[in-house]
């Protein structure tokens, strides 16, 4: 049982959290758009599956705390209140608030009091009338008669009985009527007229209805809300008694109810919104644990592997009912294997909700006003990169905001606007994501970091760096541009850290600044961390894959560049100047080169640069295998892959071989002048 | 108790030495397979096999404890182990150029390297012993990985 509900309780969290989310991101559209009702819907949805899955799971203070803001919330819904910054303020340090109460399932009442009080402060203005008698009691005791007589004009009196399964599956008959009693001076009775007799009695079974007389006159809607989640499977009927005669008892024929004179009410008004979060269609989505997907993705590898050794058998074999079967099983792996990767590829708009709270945060705590800009929310990337990439953009975000922009005053005096502009930005490179982060702050200032850069005695007096190398001195560890630590960054954690995280992706991290205008950091990271399509190249006997989607086209060597050694050598191809790097000098590989050499020009980090093999092989669907530590530094080599022979190829990456090839370059010359 | 335990161990020869490993380090012997070579890797860890299906690095342990090399024989095998590198479990497979046999031995006869005379690295050692009157050199494997690894590292922004 303890195993069940560990379960249930971390499935909630994991549920919650990210309703919790949505729940942030409606409040800072509602922030910009505050008249938007259908904003408001779907913020009060969210919170209402909280508080009835948090209930389901034993959450109770969670489930009371949530009750009390949907209340207060309640009010905007129904246009008795209207949105204002100290309101979203307030909602948001709510939303923290359950986030605590997630984690800790109870202990923090004090705070959830004074969220509360404030909220309902500053809805009702004036009304200190806190109604702190909504106590969620833990086992009421439903069946004895309510307090009061009904005291309004109009009594709605609701009966209900729950499926038979209903105490199974988890739903509290005592929670359903503490909604009911929100509502006004209750009445409950309990219906003993299904109980069976003790002979046919399954005591799990939940016979018992219930009879609630609410003094108010309920609408249909808040009906709904109450049994939002027990409703197809209950017995329903609701009546209002009261002056004059209201459409009451609004019946309808219920499909698969087990009596037939069970009714439901089918809310018509055309207010009401469809609750499509808190029951989804099944079928729709479904979660499946992380390991899973990882395993299924091993498999795919795995066979695409199988698939390539196949490939080679049925090439040599030469039979051709063979090959057209190995045609059909590489085209079918080929759908399995794109299938298997966009299960795992998640838009990059789902973390920026988090980012834009931040932002918020941040602007008002460090007093500069700020606009932050999203590019590209639905750029595609594997979920594993996504939630690493989490922490560092929000280290980087602080930099941008707490060192980059300057203060509203600087601005100013600076004739710049008095609102800085952060843009954080997705897109598609090649085989790559590109992640931008701009802001039009300060910029770096070279001459600053240099002399940081000397004092924590990361570079000496003597070296002469260009610009971008010292940028990239805020990368070592222990180095800090601001003097005093604040709060916000320097909290121990510098850019090395983020450093790290990027390059354990395989990553990479370029720096712009231009000084007055402002710093732009990209990350650039590859699209899958499993499978690409590859293209095999042989050079000296040895063969090496490069990304095919990093490929841009194949030329032949021109005869008059066949020798020669590394050096600055270029390409005329149609017009344009393409540097080339020949692989056999790079990896220092012995023998003659052939007669007729290829040069594969592919697309870098620094514009397009050949590659000069002797060989093009083909094209294959190649599995990432990590190098171990012992190579891990090798960052030319973005990984290895088994090829259908059961031999070991190193992927290339273009970038990184063009910097090997400058460091090669620059080693053959210093060993020349010594 | 400490003189009574015993440990399982696999004796190998590279060039003229014998040495020995724990047993629980190794996961299997393979004849030699085709060997990818990996450009600039310095000279330690110089190639990548594939052990069903898992690319695994191929290190040769004669460059750490300088003992001369020479080509591959029929008898050479690689040695397929479970190591740890720095906190990380990893699988190297390792270069011997015969693999002798795996037998038991006390724990206690396991003496330490004498601190002159010794003609392998000290760091890279943990022990000696006899074995039927011949020398036998525990090499530190763990030591010797870890070195080699942030050596690599360090080596790399020398060269930068």
């Amino acid at each position: 049982m303890t195993g069940f509900d560990d379960m249930g309780a971390e499935i909630f969290r994991e549920e919650a959290s990210e309703l919790l989310q949505s729940i942030e991101k409606g409040l800072m559209d509602l922030e910009a758009n505050p008249e938007d009702t259908e904003i408001i819907n779907s913020v009060f949805r969210s919170m209402h599956t909280i508080k009835g899955s948090g209930a389901m799971f034993g959450f109770t203070e969670l489930s009371h705390f949530v009750h009390e803001f949907e209340t207060a919330f309640d009010d905007l819904r129904n246009g008795r209140a209207t949105v204002s910054k100290e309101l979203i303020g307030l909602s948001l340090q709510a939303c923290d608030q359950i986030g605590k109460l997630m984690e800790a399932a109870e202990g923090t009442g004090d705070e959830n009091n004074r969220i509360l009080a404030s909220l309902r402060q500053l809805l009702h203005p004036g009304s200190e009338s806190v109604q702190d008698d909504v106590q969620v009691d833990p086992v009421p005791d439903v069946a004895q008669d309510a307090e009061q007589a009904p005291s309004g004009d109009i009594t709605t009196v609701i009966r209900f009985w729950l499926g038979a399964d209903a105490i199974r599956l988890g739903n509290n008959p005592a929670l359903l009527i503490d909604e009911l009693r929100a509502f006004g001076d209750t009445k409950v009775r309990a219906l003993d007229d299904r109980v069976p007799t003790l002979g046919d009695l399954d005591p799990t079974d939940c016979l018992v209805g219930w009879e609630v007389e609410i003094a108010a006159n309920l609408s249909d809607d808040d009906i709904d809300m109450v049994f939002l989640f027990v409703r197809d499977e209950m017995d329903l009927t609701v009546e209002r008694r009261g002056a004059k005669p209201l459409p009451t008892e609004k019946t309808a024929p219920v499909e698969e109810a087990a009596t037939p004179v069970a009714t439901k009410p089918e809310s018509k008004q055309p207010t009401s919104k469809p609750q499509a979060p808190a029951t989804p269609t099944a079928g729709e989505t479904m979660r499946v644990a992380t390991e899973r997907l990882d395993e299924l993705m091993d498999r795919v590898g795995e066979l695409v592997i199988a698939e390539a050794r196949l490939q080679a058998l049925t090439g040599a074999s030469g039979d051709p009912a063979m090959l057209s079967v190995a045609e059909d099983i590489q085209r079918l792996i080929a759908g399995l294997r794109d299938a298997t990767m966009s299960m795992r590829m998640v838009p990059i708009g789902s973390i920026l909700g988090r980012f834009r709270r931040l932002m918020r945060d941040l602007s008002s705590s460090l007093n500069k006003p700020l606009e932050f800009v999203t590019v590209g929310e639905d750029t595609e990337l594997d979920k594993t990169v996504i939630e690493l990439l989490a922490d560092p953009l929000v280290h980087i975000l602080r930099n941008s905001v707490d060192h980059g922009l300057e203060t509203p005053e600087d601005r100013l005096a600076a004739g710049k606007p008095e609102m800085g502009t952060i843009e954080l930005g997705a897109r598609y490179s090649g085989a790559e994501v590109l992640i931008t982060v701009r802001d039009d702050g300060r910029g770096l200032n070279p001459q600053k970091i240099r002399e940081k850069a000397i004092s924590k005695g990361l570079m000496t007096e003597k070296d002469d760096l260009s610009d971008s190398e010292i940028f990239r001195m805020i990368f070592q560890p222990g180095f800090s541009t601001v003097d005093k630590v604040t709060e916000l960054s320097g909290r121990g954690v510098g850019m090395d850290v983020v450093m790290r995280t990027i390059a354990s992706l395989r990553g990479e991290i370029d720096l712009t600044s231009e000084p007055g205008h402002g710093t732009t950091l990209t990350l650039r990271l590859p699209l899958t961390l499993a499978i690409i399509d590859g293209m095999l190249i042989d050079v000296g006997g040895e063969r090496y894959t490069i990304p095919l989607a990093a490929v841009e086209e194949c030329v032949e060597l021109p005869a008059t560049h066949a020798v020669g050694t590394g050096g600055s050598s270029y390409l005329n191809i149609r017009g344009e100047l393409v540097p080339f790097l020949r692989l056999r000098h790079l990896f220092e590989i012995d023998g003659e080169a052939p007669e007729f050499q290829k040069v594969v020009v592919v697309s870098s980090a620094g514009g397009r640069v050949g590659l000069v093999v002797d060989r093009i092989i083909g094209n294959y669907q190649t599995v990432i295998k990590q190098l171990s530590q012992f190579h891990a530094e090798l960052k030319f080599f973005s990984g290895a892959t088994i090829l259908g022979d059961g031999t070991v190829a190193l992927i290339l990456d273009a970038t990184q071989l063009v910097a090997l090839g400058r460091e090669v370059e620059m080693r053959a010359r210093r060993e020349a002048a010594a | 108790m400490k003189n009574n335990a015993h440990t399982d161990i696999l004796t190998f020869r590279l060039g003229t030495e014998k040495l020995a490993l724990p047993a629980e380090y190794l996961r299997e012997i393979l004849e030699m397979v085709p060997i990818t070579r990996v450009p600039q890797s310095g000279r330690f860890a110089t190639g990548l096999i594939n052990v069903r299906g898992v690319v695994v690095p191929l290190a040769d342990l004669r460059v750490a404890l300088r003992i001369p090399r020479s080509p591959a024989t029929q008898d050479t095998r690689i040695l397929v182990l479970d190591v740890r590198i720095g906190d990380e479990k990893s699988t190297v497979a390792i270069l011997a150029d015969q693999v002798e046999e795996v037998t038991t031995m006390k724990t206690a006869e396991i003496e330490d390297v004498p601190p002159v005379g010794s003609p392998w690295p000290p760091e890279f050692v943990r022990g000696i012993s006899q074995l039927k009157g011949a020398f036998v050199m525990f090499p530190d494997l763990d030591t010797i990985f870890k070195t080699y690894s942030a050596a690599n590292a360090a080596n790399e922004k020398v060269a930068a």
